[in-house]
């Protein structure tokens, strides 16, 4: 009995907290590597196909399957993407949807931080009555289906001129990003000391002053986890983009779903796989640079109200 | 009064604008407007709930709502067990775990769309994973999902779990980390295996993680809506349809914003299911602490 509970101890002692194994091999291990690695294989085999199919020819794409290395590398189908691949009567390709994405995300961005740290800022140190309760709304605005507010806000638009314009669209990305970014800038804002506050007021500085002269030059790290969380967002948005642009301002997603499933011509998956690609490039970029702050922003993102 | 930190009150007023305009005003909008007949423009033609009448009566609605109910269940469950599997693998103080971890999460970097699209390239019934089996030598395999409809909805949750299960796992990861260190010295002591103090001590302590990473799980499958548009476009037949995209084919495609409105207005009823008892919760909670 006693021993029984050694040999378990034992195989969870190997496991467990402490310093690491020193064993290079152990059936535990052998289980876990092998888990993550078929699960690696799960999460890694679409980017692998994405890339091998936009490196073929489509002869060659015809005559093997989706994991099938090339045997001649061309680069043709990233160009054709880029650049001559047709959407309705536009045949300029990708490159328009990227040019329309970067006006639409630039302006988005910054219009959506500004607004949302002073917001923040407001919140976490100029509470006026009902600010609160101001931000519980939106807090819970946050998870109103888009579908709900999508027309009203054509309407608005349409009001004041800016339906189908690309100003339209980035007052709509600000204010759909608000929540989570208001909630990041006053949950960074609350945290600093309020004698920072304190000693800014007793200098003179008023509202404005203390939050341009005292608190941004420390809000760095806060805006970089704000930026990555916007523009991965924004550049990943459908549903707004579709919505309030003309088709000749559509935004990379919208423009690469009508290449991909357009239903003229024949289906060219090289050319259609480089544009996938081109298009999630953005986005992984500022993953794969950004690193831990990524999991900083969803982490942000987490721990809503 | 009114002009004590008037600063404060200028500068909030997006703010306000956003969620006394927007957020509560548009939506009400819409709930109003869901009882009229309104069609190619709102109008005040009060019908009562002729909409919801039809809603429900249409089987396109029906079928995507049994659709939702599927893809929703699965992913619920399935990104859960996966996620919370993952990140208490990737606790174990194994080497590579930023590896595998940046692995894991890379998907949830990217859009909708990209996803989808892949997935279909993936899925593709001619080129896709059904020939690279065949080609191993297994000629009568058959895996094509997004052509047959009975399993289209389980191709598009593929696609799902490979966008969202990397968020559950970075949630449950922390989750995991929160864990006071002496409950595993305790369970170590009292000799109980490591999968059983995870299953039976760990995941009980976790339900703060549990219960962000369910509702926001649950928010998105409700949102569902690119994926499809970019995957299957609701096909074959009504085999994807989602609630989402009838909300958007009625108001933007149909010319029946009426339809458009009792059905975007049901998705909201299904949010607050959601909502309103968490809210009820963490008010519980922070109440108690």
């Amino acid at each position: 009995m006693n021993s029984g509970r050694d040999a378990v101890a034992d195989i969870s002692a190997d496991m467990a907290r402490g310093p690491r194994p020193k064993k290079a091999f152990s059936l535990p291990n052998f289980v876990i590597y092998s888990t993550l690695t078929l699960l690696a294989m799960y999460y890694l085999a679409p980017l692998y196909v994405m890339i091998v199919t936009s490196l073929k020819t489509m002869p060659e794409v015809r005559l093997g399957n989706v994991f099938s290395l090339p045997r001649e590398i061309t680069i043709e189908p990233w160009i054709k993407a880029w650049a001559t691949a047709c959407t309705g009567l536009n045949c300029d390709g990708l490159s328009r949807g990227f040019w329309n994405s970067v006006q639409i995300l630039v302006p988005s961005v910054v219009l959506s931080i500004a607004v949302a740290s002073v917001n923040g800022y407001a919140l976490a140190f100029w509470r006026f009555k009902g600010a609160n309760i101001l931000f519980t709304i939106l807090l819970f605005g946050a998870f109103i289906p888009y579908q709900v507010m999508l027309y009203p806000i054509v309407m608005i638009l349409r009001d004041i001129g800016l339906y189908g314009d690309v100003w339209g669209l980035v007052i709509v990305h600000s204010i759909f990003g608000m929540p989570i970014l208001t909630l990041l800038f006053r949950n960074y804002f609350s945290s600093l000391p309020l004698e920072l506050i304190k000693a800014a007021r007793v200098d003179g500085a008023g509202f404005w002053g203390i939050l341009i002269r005292v608190l941004l030059p420390m809000s760095a790290p806060i805006v970089v986890v704000a930026i990555i969380l916007q523009v991965t967002g924004i550049w990943n948005d459908f549903l707004f983009g579709v919505v309030y642009t003309r088709p000749d301002s559509y935004p990379m997603t919208v423009q690469l779903n009508n290449i991909v499933n357009s239903t003229f011509g024949e289906k060219e998956y090289n050319v259609n796989m480089a544009a996938t690609i081109i298009t999630g490039l953005v986005p992984l970029v500022v993953y794969f640079v950004s690193g831990k702050l990524f999991v900083r922003g969803i982490a942000a993102g987490a721990v809503k109200g | 009064m009114l002009f004590r930190n008037l600063s404060s009150k200028v500068a909030s007023i997006p703010m306000a604008v956003t969620a006394l305009v927007i957020f509560i005003g548009c939506s009400a909008w819409t709930v109003v407007y869901s009882f009229t007949g309104s069609r190619l423009l709102p109008k005040t033609r009060w019908v009562g709930f002729d909409q919801y009448d039809r809603l429900w009566d249409t089987t396109r609605w029906i079928v995507s709502i049994e659709n939702l109910a599927i893809y929703g269940g699965c992913m619920l469950v399935l990104s859960l067990a996966l996620g919370f599997t993952m990140a208490a693998l990737l606790d174990q103080r194994i080497r590579f775990e930023n590896t595998f971890r940046t692995i894991f999460l890379y998907p949830y970097a990217l859009s909708f769309v990209v996803t989808g699209l892949t997935w279909q390239w993936m899925l593709n019934p001619t080129f896709g994973l059904q020939k690279v089996v065949r080609d191993m030598g297994y000629v009568d395999f058959t895996f094509a999902p997004l052509t047959d409809g009975d399993f289209a909805i389980y191709g598009v949750l593929l696609a799902g779990l490979w966008q969202g299960t990397g968020l559950v796992m970075v949630i449950m990861l922390a989750g995991l980390r929160g864990i006071d260190e002496d409950i595993w010295k305790a369970a170590r002591v009292d000799g109980i295996p490591k999968w059983k103090t995870y299953l039976v001590i760990v995941l009980p302590m976790m339900r703060g993680a549990i219960i962000t990473a369910l509702v926001l799980v649950a928010t998105s499958i409700i949102k569902v809506f690119d994926l499809i548009v970019a995957q299957t476009q609701g096909g074959p037949g009504l085999a994807t349809e989602v609630p989402a995209k009838y909300v958007m084919d009625m108001m933007f495609r149909n010319q029946n914003l009426g339809q458009g409105f009792a059905a975007s207005t049901m998705m909201l009823l299904f949010v607050m299911i959601i909502l309103v008892p968490w809210t009820l919760y963490e008010f519980r909670e922070r109440r108690r602490g």
